[in-house]
């Protein structure tokens, strides 16, 4: 009676039992290990685009905390660009959005969150590098990165994408520091707040007078350039960091 | 190990391997062969798949009742699928960001699922592992071989060490973009089938 429906639903039963057990242990013993990887690699990144470490170090869970003393965590709210001191930067919540109309959403995000995580590198009270959060449509993917900016906040001092999944080789090439390092010292930003920076197609011509607002583009990744373009562009600009921008140049 | 144990584990390498004779598992040829760390990673993973599932699957072969056969094997071979996903995250997360989505989806290649139907079911547990193992380590041949090409000629590194200094950063190589997309595996894995069946002229068809 191999087949009897008791036999079927015992061995069904049975199965589903052992694997059970062994799914959840290994979820539940090893999600500590894992979460600590992913915040590992969130603050790495954020060294990073600061500048605080290099792109081809990796340093090592103590260095990363050690290191991250230095930075200053905001949280801001993104519509008045206020800091917002009450709630703790652990404790933003993702879910809390705001969803963006097609005209307003050139960096093709659907909504975008209400509060956000800004992180600051001061010497002597003074800020030299602030690093803000971006993500936007590459042609694949959702490109997750950091854009740092010196203290004038106009000026790119680095960036980072430490989550996409572009072609590799070809709009992958955006993680790769020798293209990120070609932002450093660009322009991101007018005199009048204004995002201005672009990648465009081929190399910059360095008589161009707008040479100072542009990166080179990756060959076979104009796509995927665009979309660091509009990402750029939007969180820089008037619906993204703009207003918090705007009051740190003033001086407030 | 008698002559047919040693056959079934030998066999999968070349003459019945899985990728290139049977044609199975070509996605995952594709998508993780583009450099040669991530191959590494996701054969082991496979290897260990296939092996553990086909030991599992041959461990019931004789309680399993025959109408829910195949959702028993996909049961035994999802839940290793899913400990090796978690083990990767927590020990080496810069690979699993890379393999991303792949290694959820050894759940779903023929190979895993095919040596399990085709050969577990009613082996016993030894030959039943070491034909797991043997199509491991076939899958892994020709994963390695496409990784090994299409990382030096498409980005002119092995295992990231550079071999030949590209263009983009400051060198004299061009690297080929076609063997970094996907159409490139298909032509080297076309390659290699072609090779196997020149030297095994029974599989000519």
């Amino acid at each position: 009676m191999k087949d009897s429906i008791f036999k079927t639903f015992a061995v069904a039963f049975g199965l589903c039992i052992v694997c059970s057990v062994i799914v959840s242990v290994a979820a539940v013993s090893l999600k500590p290990k894992q979460d600590e990887n992913k915040q590992l690699d969130k603050q790495i990144n954020i060294l990073r685009a600061a500048g605080l470490v290099d792109a081809k170090e990796s340093p090592n869970a103590a260095q990363v905390k050690d290191l991250f003393s230095q930075i200053e965590s905001v949280v801001v709210n993104i519509e008045t660009g206020d800091a917002v001191a009450d709630v703790d930067t652990q404790n933003v919540d993702p879910k809390n959005v705001t969803k963006l109309p097609k005209d307003q959403d050139p960096a093709g995000i659907g909504s975008r969150p209400n509060e956000a995580v800004v992180y600051l590198v001061k010497e002597n009270g003074v800020i030299q590098t602030i690093v803000l959060p971006v993500f936007g449509r590459g042609l694949w993917s959702t490109m997750y990165g950091f854009i740092a900016l010196k203290g004038d906040f106009k000026t790119v001092a680095n960036l980072t994408f430490y989550d996409q999944l572009e072609t590799a080789g070809l709009g992958g090439e955006i993680a790769n520091p020798k293209w990120t390092q070609k932002w450093i010292d660009k322009t991101a930003v007018d005199d009048s707040g204004k995002p201005v920076i672009k990648v465009i197609k081929g190399n910059v011509d360095p008589a161009s007078p707008n040479a100072n607002e542009q990166v080179d583009g990756i060959s076979g990744a104009t796509l995927t350039g665009n979309g660091v373009t509009k990402t750029v562009e939007y969180w820089l600009g008037e619906n993204g960091f703009g207003p918090y921008l705007n009051k740190l140049r003033s001086g407030n | 190990m008698n002559p047919t144990m040693k056959k079934t584990f030998i066999e999968p390498f070349m003459q019945n391997n899985p990728v290139a004779v049977q044609i199975l598992g070509i996605c995952s040829a594709l998508a993780v062969t583009t450099n040669l760390r991530t191959a590494l990673t996701m054969c082991l993973a496979v290897t260990f798949v296939t092996t553990f599932s086909n030991i599992g699957v041959s461990i019931i072969r004789k309680i399993i009742p025959g109408s829910i056969r195949m959702i028993v094997e996909m049961t035994i071979i999802a839940t290793l699928v899913i400990l090796v996903d978690q083990l990767i995250k927590a020990f080496s997360y810069n690979l699993s960001k890379e393999l991303s989505v792949f290694v959820g989806l050894i759940i779903t290649n023929c190979i895993v699922m095919g040596r399990a139907e085709a050969f577990a079911i009613k082996n016993n547990v030894l030959e039943s592992s070491l034909d797991g193992l043997g199509n491991g380590i076939g899958y892994s041949i020709v994963l390695l071989t496409v990784a090994f090409f299409r990382e030096l000629f498409g980005f002119g590194t092995l295992f990231g060490f550079t071999i030949l200094k590209t263009v983009n950063n400051g060198g004299w190589y061009v690297p080929n973009g076609l063997l970094v997309l996907s159409p490139g595996a298909f032509f080297l894995i076309g390659f290699f089938i072609w090779l196997v069946k020149i030297r095994y002229k029974e599989l000519m068809e």
